[in-house]
């Protein structure tokens, strides 16, 4: 079963450059590993040993996964996760 | 100096205070660690600076005029800076941003009569950059594009104001001065100006150690596009500093020293403490960039989000 996971431009060097990659797995969970398999490196950059590192958003369609059941959020097919960076740049704050 | 009374809310922007933090030295015996609070700037953030001068610059050549629309990417000070200069000055401003910026941000400078034009969220800051770029090629008339990332007025508010305050403030006893990266106009502004000093000051700039990281306002250089104004051979040294680190001290300075600050201070102070362990170190000075309050909505209770 996959889904669609929108990859935000700092972890696009991961992806060869893309935006938005297909991955399988029927939980978020799955999908990291999934996404860890295919594009290494990646697990590290959205988890740590908590699980999702706190200053990472994750959204399962359009609501944020911390709202929902957090790494265990059952995703369906044609579903769309979207890793979104934190508002960062410099306007500065 | 903060003391006195002014003819308009655009002469209250810098002369901030500088706090010693006397319970992180506690960590580095022997040198005094000191935060200069630019949230003590009218529009609460460091922002106010480079918006005034890149405002009071364009306006003294002609580039600002009030026919024009003041534009530019900013995700939150910036704009908050502009907004409330605009209001105070009479100038039209119109600010991009990524869309999922918290509702606090958009209805903070919507409330001085700013327009808000939305890019994409998967984009970040960048996407706004894009965006606007293209908007002011397609009618560059209309606009006065302020460009912060590229304007050297703003490094400019930096050298005339931060720097020299800093060596009022402290006097020959600095050692040290440590800045994140952001548009880099703090870093560079008053870098420059230190490195002026007859004694050499040791100038550091901060960076995020990781390319997606949580430390708003702050630019991971590598996988950001660099700004113009930015010259890497400027600081003496470039310290990678990581989001945790910034999160936790945060968090330290408002349970110890009572300063409620946001992210990219915590990650400025972590980076200072870090070099006031040094050996050739006495005198360490940080900025604090803004109030942590700034950062309450997200995560808590603004659930939901229109992208």
């Amino acid at each position: 079963m996959a889904v669609t996971v929108r990859i935000p431009t700092p972890l696009r060097t991961l992806t060869g450059g893309a935006d938005e990659v297909s991955v399988d797995g029927g939980t978020v969970a799955e999908v990291i590993e999934n996404l860890e398999t295919n594009h290494p490196g990646m697990k590290d950059r959205l988890c740590d040993d908590k699980g999702v590192r706190r200053f990472v958003n994750i959204y399962a369609n359009d609501e944020d996964i911390r709202f929902l059941d957090n790494l265990e959020t059952v995703l369906k097919e044609g579903d769309t996760l979207s890793i979104v960076p934190a508002i960062a740049g410099g306007a500065s704050l | 100096m903060r003391f006195r009374r002014m003819e308009s809310i655009v002469e209250a922007v810098g002369n901030t205070p500088m706090v010693r933090l006397r319970a992180l030295e506690k960590d580095a015996p022997g040198t005094k660690i000191y935060l200069k609070l630019e949230y003590a700037n009218p529009g609460g953030s460091v922002k106010d600076r480079p918006a005034r001068q890149m405002m009071l610059d364009a306006i003294e050549d002609g580039r600002l005029t009030h026919d024009k629309i003041l534009i530019d990417a900013t995700s939150g000070n910036t704009g908050v800076a502009y907004s409330f200069l605009g209001a105070a000055m009479g100038y039209r401003i119109q600010l991009v941003m990524p869309s999922n910026v918290s509702q606090a941000r958009k209805d903070i400078t919507e409330a001085f009569g700013t327009e808000i034009i939305y890019s994409d969220p998967m984009e970040g800051s960048d996407g706004a950059i894009v965006k606007v770029r293209k908007m002011v090629a397609e009618d560059p008339d209309r606009y006065f594009y302020a460009d912060q990332y590229s304007n050297p007025s703003n490094p400019r508010a930096h050298y005339l104001g931060t720097g020299r305050e800093i060596l009022e403030q402290v006097g020959d006893e600095i050692t040290h001065f440590v800045a994140g990266l952001g548009t880099s106009g703090t870093c560079m502004g008053t870098t420059r100006r230190l490195h002026e000093h007859t004694r050499k000051i040791q100038c550091i700039a901060l960076e995020p150690a990781e390319a997606l990281h949580g430390l708003e306002g702050l630019k991971h250089m590598e996988s950001s596009l660099v700004p113009e104004i930015y010259d890497s051979k400027v600081p003496d040294e470039i310290l990678p500093v990581s989001t945790d680190a910034g999160w936790d001290m945060s968090d330290r300075l408002a349970a110890q020293e009572g300063l409620h600050v946001g992210h990219s201070t915590g990650a400025n102070v972590a980076g200072a403490l870090e070099v006031a362990k040094r050996a050739d170190a006495s005198c360490v000075v940080a900025i604090a960039c803004d109030r942590g309050d700034r950062y309450f909505a997200p995560m808590k209770w603004e659930k939901h989000y229109e992208w």
